[in-house]
């Protein structure tokens, strides 16, 4: 018979031992990490992991998103019209799945909230062996989600997240954004600003009091400044405030000439509206009319503000009015299969599942550095915003950017923004530098 | 001067509302001793009363132009509202109209609401804890949120004034100062009265009718009431429904303010209890004064003059309050000796 003693110290190595066992990530421990790379796939598909907003407040955005992806997948497995697979300038998907596998998915609900939408996303890593993650509505979540896919090992496509922060300092080697962001909205804003409202204007901000709100005012007043605007206040808003109507009154006798509403979702609803209620689009202030400004506008949200938009200027990402190959192809899938447009939440969404798709099959792996490579510098077009580069850099998309405007004669409650300027790609290109960050290495888990 | 005078007003409209909410927290918490955390709910309801009658007035009969298709192919659909078809220039003004015109709806749907919830659910609660009477209301009100939600999805939906109440009154002309310095949305004015002339017939109601003299007899010693042979319970579950009525009205009027979506109630909810503390728990009086007090100093607050001295002191004012005032008077500034002082 052997002795076995409990020691005092042993006792503490092995609780110590135990306890680092335990605290380690089951991402790192999980089968999965036994192959090649993260949930590299065995079978004959291939899942993606769509993280969107299914309840909360952008849960009809989420809706949209996933529409998309669904129509995506059915597109990148051979069923449907092809949509967009039809005019992609790439032509590596045949319709028959990604590298032999057909297309499988398994959803999570971001619930809009950074928390949630990671321990979604690590579910569907974990749980459902997906080989991405794709999706979301917020920049907040899009930073917190990438920053989990890089430490898991596999690729994040992100959804809608417009702040500079997703390809800027906070960027990642696994994440990739196709939609546009803060500096682009002000780049290709300023000049519509400059022929609308000319150069001597004061400009009063109203700016949701977070990542994304105060990217937006930073981009907005640094290219209205250069113009020659200049900047009366900049107040910051309690995110969901609901009645803006205490931040609005000072408005009133600022003197400023132009309310800059850097709000999004609910918040520019009800800002938008209140700030109309409230005679601000139909005042005088120094001689001149009173200008309101919305610099990121969703056509789904817009809809919420009724006529409020009419005649109000901002930017956005894609319009389904757009006469492009892409566009159309891609209006007509959507329309037939759901019976109303897409919204450029579903677009971004959409094109984002597509390129992944096809970043897999030209690397012939879905291992995160080979898609990663597949990716950077990846230029195509066909996918309804012209012409595009995927910048090796940052990861960021670079395209032509919409300036839109309400519409005074609306023909359908779809019908409520107009294209009035596309800004060329060049104007909107900054160096990867100016916006700091790291990309690091990838992770292939 | 005139930025305080505009503060001001945007305190007393904001403040009606959290009177109104409040009004019916503190009648359900003094007749019924139930903390009622749907009640924030029942002022979304409200509002959305005012989206489904003018959804209902907005029907539209539709029809197929085929010499115009969508982008998918579809042939155009052409529409035009029922009402229009039907009544013409009336129907127009209907439609114009749809959020006063609710008031008519909301009222009766309303009542029955607060009177369902009251037998089906509440009842069963008098008498257990205050933290399950706040567990059960705060998980129905989660119900009845993600029920619209499905409904009419997350997006808030437009309630527009009607158009001769979309304009500005300018006071500054009347008190003095120049043109257009002083101007107010005559919609929330409207909202203001509106509250003012609602929390008047409740108090009326309790004060100089047979059953507000039994219920406030019951708000102070329901036993003996009781004991005198009277129905106290029946009455109360009308209080309640009554109760439901105020919240109700407080979101149907307020939708031209704020667009509707199904989380409005939850935003009201907590500020109205915070009211109903700094009022005094079953004190009327206090949480109408609590409301258009509180409204008030939230306007002050976010003047950018106040925050350049204490940033951010607008997003914690009414808590801050709260806490001065449960530290100094827990009963609230008009509530009962001993209510909140054990």
């Amino acid at each position: 018979m052997s002795d076995f003693k409990v020691t005092r110290r042993g006792l503490l190595k092995s609780t110590a031992a135990a306890g680092v066992a335990l605290a380690t990530p089951t991402i790192f421990s999980s089968k999965s990490f036994a192959a090649g790379y993260l949930n590299e796939p065995k079978g004959k598909t291939v899942t993606f992991g769509f993280n969107v907003p299914q309840t909360g407040a952008y849960a009809d955005e989420g809706a949209d998103e996933l529409r998309a992806y669904q129509l995506a997948v059915e597109h990148i497995n051979g069923e449907g019209d092809g949509g967009m697979l039809n005019t992609f300038s790439s032509k590596a998907l045949k319709g028959n799945g990604v590298n032999g596998k057909k297309v499988v998915f398994v959803t999570g609900d971001t619930q809009t909230k950074s928390d949630a939408a990671r321990a979604s996303a690590k579910r569907m890593i974990e749980k459902d062996g997906a080989i991405m993650i794709t999706g979301g509505s917020s920049s907040g979540v899009a930073i917190a989600v990438q920053g989990l896919c890089q430490e898991a090992g596999v690729i994040f496509m992100a959804g809608l997240t417009h702040s500079n922060d997703t390809t800027g300092k906070d960027k990642r080697a696994n994440g990739f954004r196709h939609f546009f962001n803060t500096e682009m909205t002000g780049a290709a804003l300023a000049p519509v600003l400059k022929n609308s409202f000319g150069t001597d204007r004061t400009a009063y901000h109203l700016t949701a009091d977070y990542t994304w709100g105060w990217s937006q005012e930073g981009s907005i007043k640094k290219y209205t400044e250069k113009l020659g605007w200049k900047t009366a206040s900049a107040v910051r808003t309690p995110l969901g405030a609901g009645d803006f109507s205490q931040y609005i009154t000072p408005v009133l006798n600022s003197g400023a000439d132009v309310l800059v509403l850097n709000h999004y979702g609910r918040d520019m609803v009800n800002s938008l509206t209140q700030a109309v209620q409230f005679g601000l689009r139909d005042k005088q202030v120094n001689g001149k009319d009173f200008a309101i400004v919305v610099p990121l506008y969703s056509r789904l949200m817009a809809q919420g503000a009724g006529e409020n938009v009419k005649g109000i200027f901002g930017s956005t990402n894609w319009h389904w009015s757009l006469q492009d190959e892409g566009s159309k192809a891609f209006v007509k899938s959507f329309g037939k299969k759901y019976g109303f447009p897409p919204s450029q939440a579903a677009h971004t969404t959409y094109c984002q599942a597509i390129l992944y798709a096809d970043a897999c099959q030209r690397a012939g792996t879905f291992m995160p550095s080979g898609v990663g490579a597949a990716l950077e510098g990846f230029k195509f077009d066909g996918l309804g915003n012209g012409p595009t580069e995927y910048r090796a850099e940052d990861h960021q998309c670079f395209k032509d950017v919409l300036v839109v405007k309400g519409k005074e004669n609306p023909t359908s409650k779809f019908d409520v923004l107009e294209v009035v300027e596309v800004t060329p790609r060049a104007q909107v290109e900054y160096p990867a530098s100016m916006l700091g960050g790291e990309l690091g290495p990838y992770n292939n888990g | 001067m005139d930025a305080i005078l505009l503060q001001v007003l945007n305190g007393l409209d904001k403040g009606g509302a959290y009177a109104l909410i409040a009004l019916g927290l503190t009648i359900i918490f003094g007749t019924l001793g139930v903390v009622n955390f749907a009640h924030g709910a029942l002022f979304m309801l409200g509002a959305f009363c005012a989206v489904t009658v003018k959804a209902l007035l907005g029907i539209t009969k539709v029809t197929l132009d085929p010499t115009q298709t969508t982008p998918w192919g579809a042939p155009m659909e052409i529409r035009q509202p029922y009402v229009e078809v039907w009544f013409g220039d009336f129907g127009t003004t209907l439609l114009d109209y749809s959020v006063p015109v609710s008031i008519l709806v909301a009222i009766p749907i309303m009542l029955l609401i607060g009177i369902v919830m009251e037998r089906g659910l509440i009842r069963f609660f008098y008498k257990r804890p205050h933290a399950e009477q706040i567990l059960v209301t705060f998980g129905l009100a989660i119900v009845i949120q993600e029920i619209v939600k499905s409904n009419f999805g997350a997006n808030p939906i437009p309630q527009p004034a009607p158009d001769m109440f979309n304009g500005m009154i300018d006071f500054g002309v009347a008190l003095g100062f120049d043109a257009g310095n002083v101007v107010y949305p005559a919609w929330r004015l409207i909202y203001f009265l509106f509250s003012v002339g609602v929390i008047a017939a409740v108090f009326a109601f309790l004060q100089f009718t047979t059953f507000g003299m039994v219920v406030r007899a019951g708000m102070a010693d329901r036993e003996t009431v009781g004991l005198l042979g009277i129905d106290i319970d029946r009455r109360f579950t009308i209080v309640f429904g009554i109760a439901a009525v105020v919240a109700g009205l407080a979101g149907t009027m307020y939708t031209p303010i704020l667009s509707p979506d199904y989380h409005m109630g939850m935003d009201f909810l907590v500020l109205s209890f915070v009211v109903v503390v700094v009022g005094g728990m079953g004190s009327l009086g206090g949480a109408v004064a609590a409301g258009f007090l509180l409204g008030v100093l939230q306007s002050f607050a976010s003047m950018n003059e106040v925050k350049a001295i204490l940033p951010g002191i607008d997003q914690i004012i009414i808590y801050l309050i709260a806490v001065v005032v449960l530290l100094v008077r827990p009963r609230g500034l008009m509530g009962r000796r001993g209510v909140m002082e054990q």
